[in-house]
């Protein structure tokens, strides 16, 4: 059993900004070295690593950088958003089990250029799944996951104006956290509805930055957590999910392309979990794009199907709210690392030492991508 | 970045689709032996893990279950046609096959983006990119 038996014991990020004069190797080894600091751990006792498969650092790199131990396990998590979760679940897997005693996950990246999106790489002969979608004009990640939130504005009879709050909450999280690329740069709900759009009916705002930085976390088992610097972030729960007929991205094929792999892992993510919904003191979803909160609010069972952005305009994600969310200012006002900052903050929701903090937040959920395969984790504090 | 428009790769599993639309036709792949449809095309069943398939022709008519308006940054040629539609297209005959393409008119250009609804009939038609690849696209049917 997986079940409290390993913990997040140290958390390590670089600064964010547009363009980092540093390399993705040397921003990780920055990040990682921080992350072990923070815990009081040395780096020739970590033999574990995890990563993305999007990472372009090899782990011997990583390890003979920082002079690692000799290393017992190392894994990859694919799909990009959906990988933080898996990265750090597998290395908690492996420690769980006895493979491994401490692991290291990070991710780097230096995406602030715009000429490193990914979609501005699209090839002239398409050969794998996007062959039935990007000759029709429909290449960005962003075209993809407007298509559902088109249609979900249509079946609950929601406008821009209703999904405004999603950005405008998490900026406000983000003017708290002064490591936040966007600390300073307030956002009202004029500005919002004035702004350039990108995929009709999703605008500026309702896209992730782009950015660069690094971020890694320290992970071991509970034995050793409770004696090194911090409190522990338990793994009280992990769950992967991938539904079926699923497609990347324009998972559009199956027989309800609203119900996404995200209610997988939600549903098994509670059973493996002594905990419901309505327990949880905070979460972190994954935010590429806007719609993917209310999206992931519904598929975590938080809310009824249709109901999130009503809720949210309410006040349901606000720090007073029943479920604070994204609290940092998540993918689009913090930083955008492919969800890793979204880990640190559901750590230091655990720890108390939140810019936003959720006052004795005991129990503390972060997810990854609603478009693409995914996982989540349930942090329990002790 | 690329200057032509990406182009689907012709495989063995999708290449009666592909020939079907070069005859202005669209087809839906099904089982051989279980006859359920699937779409995308592809080398199993998954209800019934046959290898055997067979085409069964479509009228092309479907509703718009969703569509979006990409506006730059794009790829340039999608850039020089912004703004313009692509949907989601539910066919008529079967309630889980859906298709991505473009809504335009008979010049191939974009119709009045307002008046574009979830809901609204089209019927599909077909745009030469090369020799061997004709793209679906789809017409508002009312305007057809």
């Amino acid at each position: 059993m997986l079940k409290d038996k390993t913990a997040i014991v140290g958390i390590g990020q670089t600064a964010f900004a547009k363009n980092l004069d540093s390399t993705e190797l040397n921003l990780a080894c920055e990040a990682i070295k921080i992350a072990l600091d923070d815990a009081g751990i040395e780096p020739k006792q970590v033999d574990a690593l995890g990563s993305f498969t999007y990472e372009e650092t090899p782990e011997f790199e990583i390890a003979r950088n920082l002079g690692f131990g000799d290393l017992h396990y190392w894994s990859q998590a694919p799909y990009g958003g959906g990988a933080s979760c898996c990265a750090i679940g597998q290395v908690a897997l492996a420690i769980a089990s006895g493979i491994a005693n401490v692991g290291v996950v990070w991710r780097s990246r230096k995406r602030g250029d715009p000429s490193t999106r990914m979609w501005s790489h699209t090839e002239e002969h398409l050969s794998d799944h996007w062959k039935w979608s990007r000759p029709s004009g429909l290449v960005r990640p962003v075209d993809e996951s407007s298509m559902l939130m088109q249609r979900y504005m249509y079946e609950f009879g929601y406008s821009r104006e209703d999904l405004s709050n999603v950005a405008i909450t998490l900026r406000k999280y983000a003017n708290n956290n002064q490591k936040a690329f966007m600390y300073e740069r307030e956002l009202s709900k004029e500005d919002y509805m004035n702004a350039r759009m990108i995929s009709d009916p999703l605008c500026l705002f309702d896209n992730c930055l782009e950015s660069d930085g690094a971020i890694a976390i320290v992970i071991t088992k509970e034995e050793l957590a409770s004696k090194l610097n911090h409190k522990p972030a338990l793994i009280h729960a992990y769950s992967q999910g991938m539904s079926q007929e699923h497609q990347l991205m324009t998972d559009y094929h199956g027989s309800n392309p609203l119900k996404s792999s995200s209610y997988v892992t939600a549903s098994n993510l509670w059973n493996l979990s002594d905990y419901k919904p309505q327990d949880i003191d905070v979460a972190q979803f994954y935010d590429a794009f806007s719609p993917m909160i209310p999206f992931s609010l519904e598929a975590y069972n938080f809310c009824s199907k249709g109901e999130a952005l009503k809720l949210i305009n309410e006040g349901f994600i606000d720090i007073d709210g029943e479920l604070p969310v994204n609290t940092s200012g998540g993918s689009l006002s913090e930083v955008y690392l492919h969800g890793m900052n979204l880990v640190l903050e559901a750590v230091r929701q655990i720890r108390g030492n939140s810019t936003s903090q959720v006052q004795n937040a005991k129990l503390s959920l972060v997810t990854t991508c609603d478009a693409t395969p995914n996982a989540a984790i349930l942090f329990r504090g002790t | 970045m690329i200057q032509n428009k990406p182009i689907p790769a012709i495989d063995n599993f999708d290449k009666e689709f592909w020939r079907s639309c070069k005859k202005n036709q669209l087809v839906v792949q099904h089982c051989g032996d279980c006859d359920i449809p699937r779409f995308p095309p592809r080398h199993m069943c998954p209800n019934c893990q046959s290898t055997k398939h067979k085409w069964n022709e479509s009228s092309g008519n479907g509703t718009i279950w969703s569509f979006v308006i990409p506006r730059p940054p794009l790829l340039p040629i999608f850039e020089k046609e912004s703004p313009y539609v692509v949907a989601l297209i539910q066919l008529n005959e079967y309630e889980n096959i859906r298709i991505v393409g473009r809504i335009k008119d008979h010049e191939l250009k974009t119709p009045d983006i307002d008046s574009i609804k979830i809901g609204d009939e089209v019927k599909v038609k077909f745009e030469k990119i090369n020799s061997d690849i004709y793209i679906p696209f789809w017409i508002i049917s009312k305007l057809d």
